[in-house]
């Protein structure tokens, strides 16, 4: 879907979000920790909310929500964000993006 | 009468010493045996035995007796016969007591063994299953409502037993002189055997969500520990390497590079747990709002109700995503660490529950205090 594109292609951190899902904070939370500002687009504030919703469940968003671009590449939802963070290879995709520099060892 | 004093009763039969003031040690049990006395036999016994004492100390009481002849001019024997003679009574009831106590120690561990046999034994022939604790009276009731649950619990318990006999044979197999490519295979085993919990909690979590966040079918002091209905992953980090934290030259030590990636592990850990618990509390925020809304106000809640509901699905998703962070966790763990480093932590880990359910079990019959 274009639109998707669209919005993962201009932005580095793009996570897909609902204002109501939990999760999705969850996910944002993460990002912030490691540094990160991701753009939260919240597809129930967008008219085309539902086309999105279809367009990501037919990608393998089961959630749908939230759906993690990196880089205008979809990375999955919250399973993948936390397998791919505990074997320290979301803060190496993220690096590019980060705003604050972090040391690694706090 | 009871002397509190310290004083010292020579026994002659041991050679040793027993301090008298052990009464007060054993002062919450002297009440609740006021009413028992020991039978007449144990009483013929214990005479016939404080009979034959009572002769060498009288004998050494005369001793003493004229060797305060300079101090004491009157009456010298008797003060010290009464004295001896509250002794050897003071002596005589503290090892009545002391005896007693031990039976009591013996009939609750007879207790506590028979009791764990009938639940094993009604488990087995009734089908129902408590859990791996004796305290979950409540559980029964829960389960019998909701046949998701009921199915849950019958498989927890057959969980345990399995996992009891995992961890023994993981013990044998470190134990014995077994190459890592036959260890690999326990280790694998025991992974797999969580990874079915994991699974088995998932379907229960949809069946019943608070079930899950309330840890029902974990003993007590299991739940103490509770974190979105389990273990926090990092705990479980610690614990599967406390036995690779002995310094090298040992076999089983932590290279410099493991070290490095365990606390890299470990924080990745923690930052995971972070954010899943703040999206927790959010959500315990939205639905205390959706519950909240429009109190004391005409009509029915129902709506309000409604809306919760609809929340709800979220906790499941919630509950579903902290048991990914503990499978992928031990996962990764196992990547780290080599075939006998991770077959000593699945032990250690192992070892460690099953501790825990002996602490509740322990804790569920200990002797409740005397009104």
């Amino acid at each position: 879907m274009e639109k998707i594109g669209k919005v993962a292609s201009e932005n580095g951190v793009v996570i897909f979000s609902k204002s109501t899902c939990c999760l999705c904070y969850a996910v944002q939370i993460l990002f912030r920790d490691l540094g990160v500002q991701p753009l939260v687009h919240e597809i129930d504030h967008d008219p085309e909310g539902k086309d999105i919703e279809k367009a990501l469940m037919r990608m393998g968003c089961s959630g749908p929500v939230p759906a993690v671009y990196i880089g205008g590449k979809l990375v999955g939802s919250t399973n993948e964000v936390m397998s791919l963070h505990l074997s320290g290879s979301l803060v190496q995709l993220l690096r590019p993006y980060q705003q604050t520099n972090l040391s690694s060892h706090d | 009468m009871n002397s509190t004093t310290t004083q010292f009763v020579p026994s002659r039969r041991m050679g040793l010493y027993e301090p008298v003031h052990q009464m007060s040690m054993w002062g919450d049990f002297r009440n609740t045996l006021l009413d028992s006395s020991p039978p007449p036999e144990l009483m013929l016994e214990v005479n016939a035995n404080l009979d034959n004492q009572s002769e060498d100390t009288t004998s050494q009481g005369t001793f003493a007796a004229s060797h305060r002849n300079d101090q004491e001019a009157s009456k010298p024997d008797d003060k010290v016969l009464r004295r001896l003679a509250q002794n050897r009574e003071a002596a005589r009831k503290s090892r009545l007591r002391k005896k007693a106590y031990v039976q009591q120690l013996e009939n609750s561990k007879l207790r506590l063994i028979q009791l764990e046999q009938e639940l094993n034994r009604v488990r087995q022939q009734q089908g129902l299953c408590v859990g791996g604790g004796i305290d979950t009276s409540q559980l029964a009731y829960t389960g019998n409502s909701n046949p998701g649950i009921s199915a849950f619990e019958l498989e927890y318990g057959h969980w345990v037993e399995e996992q009891n006999r995992q961890i023994s044979d993981l013990k044998n197999a470190l134990h014995s002189d077994m190459g890592d490519t036959e260890l690999q295979i326990f280790v694998d085993g025991g992974m797999q055997h969580y990874f079915e919990l994991f699974s088995m909690k998932v379907m229960a979590a949809r069946a019943d969500v608070f079930y899950i966040m309330s840890g029902m079918w974990k003993t007590s002091a299991e739940r103490f520990f509770l974190w979105i209905g389990g273990f926090r992953p990092s705990e479980l980090v610690k614990v599967k390497i406390k036995t690779c934290q002995v310094l090298s030259p040992h076999l089983d030590a932590l290279s410099e590079q493991q070290r490095l990636d365990i606390v890299n592990l470990t924080q990745s850990c923690q930052q995971a747990e972070d954010a899943l618990s703040q999206g927790m509390e959010k959500l315990q925020f939205i639905l205390a709002q959706a519950i909240a809304d429009g109190l004391l106000q005409e009509g029915n809640y129902l709506p309000q109700i409604g809306a919760a509901m609809n929340k709800l699905d979220d906790l499941v998703r919630f509950v579903v995503q902290a048991d990914h962070l503990r499978q992928e966790t031990l996962q990764q763990l196992s990547r780290i660490l080599t075939t006998r480093q991770a077959a000593r932590g699945l032990l250690a880990l192992g070892e460690y529950l099953q501790r825990l359910r002996a602490l509740s079990s322990c804790w569920s019959s200990r002797p409740r205090e005397q009104a």
